[in-house]
C-alpha cells in the first residue's frame, strides 16, 4: 500500500512541464509526496535534466538499469568532493570536506580499506551479543499504553549506541553523535538545527575536538579494533589534515546512524500501513531475514547519491556534458516497475529481496550494509518475542531533505 | 552438461550441472545454494558472490578484470583465489569446477 499522496502533488507532478520538473524540492520528500514526481520521470525522462532548483542544474536518473550503469561508471561520474562531493548540495570551496565517500580511486580505495574490517564477518559477529543486550534493554524500558515517539526511544537510541561502540566513544555522551550527524546535513534555515554555514563548522569544530582527544589516546596506543584507532594506525589515514580526519567522522557518524535510524522507523510505519504483512510475520518470525532488505528498500534511507561528469558520458540517449551535476535517484531505482515486481507494495516474503539500490553498488557501496542489517534483525527478533503490536498512532513528521530520507517523529502505543 | 561443486563455508558440498555460458554465480542461484547473495544480480557492482576458486582450476578460470578486482579489494574475506562468481563463465573445460564459499557475504 502506499501512503496517501496529496492530490495536488499528484496534479503539479503530472501537470509541469517536463523540463521544468524539479525533483529535489525538499518539500516532497517532506510531505511524502515524492512518489508521482519520479513514476513520471521513470515513465517519460529516465534520464532529465532540471536547469533550475535549489541546488542549481543537474541531471536525474531515475530508473533502475540506468542508475546501475552511473554506478559502475565511476570513471567518468567523480564523487571526488573538489567537484561537489556526493551530495545535490554544493558546499562553498572553503567548506569542502574530504572523506573517502567523496574521493575517487586510488585515494578512496585506501582510506576506505582502513575501516572495513569494522564489519567484518569475525567482527559482526562479536557485535552481535552486543546489539541484542541493548535491544532488550531499550525494549523493557518501554512504555505500554502510551504515546510515545518510537524515533527517539528506539531508533535513535539503539544506532547511536553502535556508533559510540564502534568508534570507543564515551557512551554516556553518545546522543551527541546523532545530533552532530543531524547538523552534518541538516539544511541551513532560519529556525531551523542549523541556521547558517558558520553555525554548523562550529559544531564540527566542537566534534573535532571531542575525536582529536580519542584520537591522542589512541594513536600513542596498541592498534585496536575501533574506528579511531584504526584510522590513527592505517598507512591511509595517519596523516590525515583535521579536515580530512573531520570529514571522515562525519560520514562514519551520518553512514552508521541516520540510516539505520530510519529504516527502524521505516519498518514500524510499513508494518502498521500493511497489516496483513503485519499478521504474516507474527504467524512466522523467520521472515525477518527477507523483511530487513525489503524494508531498507522500502525507506531508501539514502534519496539519493550525486556524482560530477569528468568527461561526456552517454546514457539513457542523453549526453551528461562534463562538469555537469548527475543525481542518482536511489529512492526512484527502488520503485522501478522494470526491476522489481509489484515495487510500489511492501511484501515482506520477496524471494529476492536484496537487490535494491539503498546501499549503492560499485566500488562506493555501503561499507555498513551488513552490519544495517544486523541490527534490524536483532530488534526486530526481539520486538516479536514481547510485543504482538505496535500501533502507529498518528502521522509520521519526515526530514525536510532531498538527501537524508528520514522519520524525525513517529508516535506509537504498545498495548498491554 | 559441466558440473561444479560449491562448499559451503560449514563444509556441505553441492554438485550441480551448469549449462555452458551460465555464469558461476547464477548456477548457486538458480539451484537455491546457501552462501552465495547476489545482491547486484550479476553486473560486477557488489562483492556477495565471492568465492574462493580451488587452485587447480585457478588458471582455467582466468584473471579477475579491473572492476572485479577493485570490488574484491574491499571484501575482508578475500585471498588471491578470490573472484566473483558472477565473472566466471561456465564452459567445457571448467567441468568439475570446485569453488568455496566464504564465512559471510558483505
Amino acid at each position: 500500500m502506499n501512503a496517501p499522496v496529496d492530490l495536488d502533488h499528484a496534479r503539479i507532478a503530472a501537470s509541469t512541464p517536463l523540463d521544468r520538473l524539479d525533483p529535489s524540492n525538499p518539500a516532497i520528500f517532506r510531505d511524502d509526496a515524492w512518489q508521482p514526481y519520479f513514476a513520471r520521470l521513470r515513465r517519460e525522462a529516465p534520464v532529465h535534466y532540471t536547469p533550475e532548483s535549489m541546488f542549481g542544474p543537474f541531471w536525474s536518473v531515475s530508473t533502475y538499469k540506468e542508475i546501475m550503469q552511473c554506478e559502475l561508471a565511476h570513471k567518468v561520474l567523480s564523487s571526488d568532493s573538489l567537484h561537489g562531493g556526493i551530495s545535490i548540495r554544493d558546499r562553498d570551496k572553503a567548506l569542502r570536506l574530504p572523506m573517502f565517500i567523496a574521493m575517487d580511486p586510488p585515494q578512496h580505495d585506501e582510506q576506505r580499506k582502513v575501516v572495513q574490517p569494522i564489519v567484518a564477518p569475525a567482527n559482526l559477529a562479536k557485535l552481535e551479543h552486543v546489539i541484542r543486550e541493548r535491544a532488550v534493554r531499550i525494549l523493557e524500558g518501554l512504555p505500554r499504553n502510551e504515546t510515545f515517539n518510537w524515533v527517539d526511544r528506539v531508533s535513535i537510541e539503539l544506532t547511536v549506541a553502535m556508533l559510540a561502540t564502534l568508534f570507543d566513544f564515551p557512551q554516556e555522551e553518545r546522543r551527541k553523535l546523532s545530533h552532530w550527524s543531524d547538523c552534518a546535513t541538516a539544511l541551513p534555515m532560519p529556525g531551523g538545527l542549523i541556521e547558517n554555514e558558520e553555525q554548523r563548522e562550529a559544531v564540527f569544530a566542537e566534534m573535532l575536538g571531542a575525536f582529536m582527544k580519542l584520537w591522542n589516546e589512541r594513536v600513542n596506543a596498541e592498534p585496536r579494533p575501533d574506528l579511531i584507532s584504526m584510522l590513527a594506525h592505517g598507512e591511509a589515514t595517519r596523516n590525515m589534515t583535521p579536515r580530512e580526519f573531520m570529514g571522515n567522522l562525519i560520514l562514519l557518524i551520518v553512514g552508521g546512524n541516520d540510516t539505520t535510524r530510519n529504516s527502524i522507523s521505516g519498518g514500524v510505519l510499513f508494518l502498521n500501513e500493511n497489516p496483513e504483512e503485519y499478521a504474516k510475520l507474527r504467524a512466522n518470525p523467520a521472515l525477518i531475514e527477507t523483511m530487513v532488505p525489503e524494508i531498507i528498500r522500502y525507506q531508501t534511507p539514502l534519496a539519493h547519491m550525486r556524482r560530477t561528469a569528468t568527461a561526456d558520458f552517454e546514457i539513457g540517449g542523453k549526453t551528461i556534458r562534463a562538469g555537469d551535476k548527475v543525481v542518482m535517484w536511489y529512492i526512484s531505482g527502488n520503485r522501478d516497475e522494470a526491476a522489481i515486481e509489484q515495487p510500489d507494495r511492501f511484501i515482506i516474503d520477496r524471494a529476492r529481496p536484496r537487490g535494491h539500490l539503498s546501499f549503492g553498488f560499485g566500488i562506493h557501496r555501503c561499507v555498513g550494509n551488513r552490519l544495517a542489517e544486523l541490527q534490524l534483525k536483532i530488534l526486530w527478533e526481539e520486538i516479536l518475542k514481547r510485543f504482538p503490536r505496535i500501533e502507529v498512532v498518528g502521522p509520521a513528521e519526515r526530514t525536510y531533505s532531498a538527501f537524508v530520507h528520514g522519520i524525525t517523529n513517529l508516535p506509537v502505543r504498545i498495548p498491554g | 552438461m559441466p558440473q561444479v561443486t560449491y562448499i559451503e563455508h560449514n563444509g556441505t558440498e553441492h554438485r550441480i550441472e551448469l549449462e555452458a555460458g551460465k555464469s558461476v554465480m547464477q548456477g548457486a542461484i538458480d539451484n537455491g545454494i546457501p552462501g552465495i547473495d547476489a545482491d547486484c544480480g550479476g553486473e560486477c557492482a557488489c562483492a556477495t558472490c565471492h568465492v574462493y576458486v580451488d587452485e587447480a582450476w585457478l588458471a582455467k578460470c582466468g584473471t579477475a578484470g579491473e572492476q572485479e578486482a577493485s570490488m574484491l579489494s574491499f571484501a575482508a574475506t578475500a585471498e588471491p583465489n578470490s573472484r566473483l562468481s558472477c565473472q566466471i563463465t561456465m564452459a567445457p573445460e571448467l567441468d568439475g569446477l570446485v569453488v568455496r564459499m566464504p564465512e559471510a557475504q558483505h
